[in-house]
């Protein structure tokens, strides 16, 4: 089992810093897959999490200029991981102006993912840091328990508003209460509400536009034969919503959620490179 | 200074005007020497020509309340006249502003001892010159909370720094990072080749603290202004452009910073670890992986590993086999638990004692706090518990004092050349 890896181009390292950023912020501990071409960043729903989970997919060759890897076995050509993002995150914090950035998987005492961060110095040779990561190798025995999860048989799909419009304001509501209701229909219009015993607040959001799902011939979804104006919604946990914005460093290409009402909430957030979905279920 | 200790201690000698600080556990001391040049105007002694040169210590606090907010000192303030009156027993900190406008503070002080952490740079066996700034940029990527950093010479002139890790049960959870500086970055580099040693960053470089409050080092209180420019010795350095030397020797006896300029001699002496394994085996043994060369040769086959781990999870039937990284032996659990507070003895004649506190504090990897040195602790392994030796401090004593207590261990000598 082995991995190597080399960013050379200041950009990319920039852009691979950030997702790892976002990750950071969404997971304490979480399950990194690398396949030959892609890398994955995982949160199964466990009752540890709160029951959220997260699938975050980047396309390998968009980051790394080097890209070796191999897997446990010929027809298990998969490396799981599990790590703490915020430690990768703050191995490439200070690579920013780095000549060149390798990642390795190393077995020395324990498994450990080493970045070694080159760096320029006005010397002859160039400073070098190290920064070993310890991973825990996750037999394949519970590769399953990491799988795509499949999009919800949602209600309602309906493209989120501008980011920062919604982290702003779900900011200021989460100082007033510890859950939220995210309702939405097939018109476009999405509404955020608290309610507490001393007071209720509801931000309308209009014209939003609703994402056309293309469906298989013959299934019927929930989102069918549904009318347009009636209303899908969830209570969330506000903490976990807040979470998910704030850790959005850059804005997506496409944003949306679907509603699957009184059950599960499912994000979307669509970049170039970068895809990065979310579930957060209802509060009982 | 503030970041060291909550005391200030202030010393006026014919050299000049001596400011000095300590840490509560006395693994820390700070010394600035401010020469008469530099000073409009500096008389060390009274009207009699003989009285002994008066020394005192303040609150930190107070001190640096005179001194609230730099930015508009620097536009109000022409001329700060420090006057200590033994009679009134104040130190008079008298600020002459725009507009006709005298603020006089008048601080009250104790008397005390001189302050003089023993240490000796002629004896180090090793010392590094470099710009302050190499040395922010080596450390700015550690950590901010990070506590201990282990300094090397490693092999083919590479100096090294990481952070230090007590264990195996540690290196398995926490993040080593790892900076290589080659010998040419540094000004003067006079090290023995292997030589290693391990201090604390904190009182080097300071952080903001957003950590729980740590136990060898005073909280810093948020309100404080610095008095000198932002925090620690190193922005101190970088912002003077000055280059600071590391003077070092073998570990257990104190490392010690030094800043130099025409009117200005700054020290920093630190604690470094003693390992009692390493007094037998060569420093790069002290249980410590030894440095490994940047390169890419070294074997990363985690094959083997994977068979092991999958053999013995098949036997085991269902469930998740322990996460080695993640490992759930319950003495971690210690790390959680709120740092216990340290009885914190007033001294009150500090210089009839010699320095080292009543109570011998060690530093417990493990808790990542200081505790009782007794052993009690049952999560140190004995035969490896590392210690932060206090410094020892020397003091001048009054004649009819009580003599230096014989079994006191003696990190550094004494030296006569020591102001």
């Amino acid at each position: 089992m082995r991995f190597r890896a080399k960013i050379v181009d200041l950009a990319c390292l920039n852009h691979f810093s950030r997702v790892i950023n976002t990750i950071a912020k969404l997971a304490k501990t979480c399950t990194l897959c690398l396949t030959d071409s892609k890398l994955y960043f995982i949160l199964s729903d466990k009752v540890v999490n709160g029951g959220v989970s997260m699938w975050c997919e980047l396309c390998q060759g968009n980051f790394f200029d080097e890209f070796q890897m191999e897997g446990v076995a010929a027809e298990h050509n998969e490396i799981y991981l599990e790590l703490v993002p915020e430690n990768l995150s703050r191995a490439l914090k200070t690579a920013q102006s780095a000549k060149a950035v390798k990642i390795k998987l190393t077995n020395k005492h324990c498994p450990c993912v080493r970045v070694a961060v080159e760096l320029p110095s006005l010397s002859s040779s160039s400073r070098i840091v190290t920064h070993d990561i310890p991973v825990g190798v996750i037999p394949r025995r519970l590769w399953n328990d990491f799988r795509e999860p499949s999009v919800p048989d949602f209600d309602v799909s309906i493209y989120l508003p501008v980011l920062k419009t919604m982290k702003s304001v779900v900011e200021r509501m989460k100082n007033l209460s510890n859950s939220i209701v995210i309702e939405a229909n097939l018109s476009g219009e999405m509404n955020l509400k608290i309610e507490t015993d001393l007071v209720s607040v509801t931000t309308h959001f209009k014209d939003l536009g609703n994402p056309p799902w293309a469906l298989e011939d013959g299934c019927q979804s929930s989102a069918q034969g549904r009318d347009l104006e009636s209303m899908a919604e969830a209570r969330i946990d506000i903490k976990k919503l807040q979470q998910l914005l704030a850790g959005q460093q850059v804005n997506p290409t496409k944003a949306l959620c679907n509603i699957v009402s009184k059950r599960i909430v499912h994000f979307i957030l669509l970049h170039e490179d970068v895809s990065l979905q979310y579930f957060i279920p209802a509060l009982a | 200074l503030s970041r060291i200790g909550d005391e200030l201690y202030l010393e006026p000698t014919e050299s000049g005007l001596s400011l000095r600080a300590v840490n509560s556990s006395r693994s820390a001391f700070a010394s600035f020497l401010f020469a008469p040049f530099f000073f409009q105007r500096y008389e060390a002694g009274g009207p009699q020509a003989d009285t002994e040169l008066f020394r005192c210590k303040v609150l930190m606090k107070s001190f640096l309340g005179v001194f609230r907010s730099l930015p508009s000192l620097e536009k109000t303030v022409g001329k700060c006249l420090i006057l200590l009156k033994p009679q009134a027993s104040r130190l008079v900190v008298q600020l002459h502003c725009k507009y006709g406008v005298t603020k006089t503070h008048n601080l009250a002080f104790q008397e005390c001892e001189r302050l003089q952490a023993v240490f000796d740079t002629q004896h180090c066996a090793s010392s590094l010159r470099a710009p302050a700034r190499v040395l922010a940029e080596a450390v700015v990527h550690f950590p901010q909370t990070l506590a201990e950093v282990t300094l090397e010479a490693g092999p083919g002139g590479k100096i090294s720094l990481r952070n230090y890790v007590e264990d195996e049960a540690e290196r398995s959870k926490m993040m080593v990072t790892e900076l290589c500086l080659a010998e040419d970055e540094f000004q003067t580099v006079a090290v023995a080749p292997g030589s290693c040693i391990t201090f604390c960053l904190k009182e080097f470089r300071v952080s903001p603290c957003r950590g729980p409050p740590s136990q060898h080092q005073v909280t810093p209180q948020p309100l404080l202004n610095l008095l000198f420019v932002p925090q620690g010795l190193l922005a101190f350095a970088e912002a003077s452009n000055l280059p600071l030397t590391i003077h070092y020797d073998v570990p257990g006896r104190p490392v010690i910073f030094t800043l130099d300029d025409a009117v200005l001699e700054v020290h920093l002496v630190l604690a470094t670890l003693s390992d009692t394994e390493s007094n037998l085996q060569p420093p790069t043994a002290n249980g410590m992986s030894h440095l490994p060369a940047p390169s890419d040769d070294f074997a990363d086959d985690l094959e083997s590993y994977m068979i092991a781990m999958e053999t013995s999870a098949y036997e085991e039937g269902s469930g998740v086999p322990p996460s080695p990284t993640f490992p759930l032996h319950t003495p971690r659990a210690a790390e959680s638990d709120p740092e216990e507070e340290e009885e914190e003895e007033e001294e009150e004649d500090e210089g009839a004692v010699p320095g080292t506190p009543p109570h011998k504090k060690v530093w417990d990897g493990h808790r990542g706090a200081w505790g009782q040195g007794d052993g009690h602790s049952p999560l140190l392994t004995p035969h490896l518990s590392p210690q932060f030796r206090s410094l020892f401090f020397g003091s001048v004593l009054t004649p009819g004092g009580p003599g230096l207590a014989p079994t006191q261990e003696v990190l550094a000598e004494d030296s006569d050349g020591e102001y």
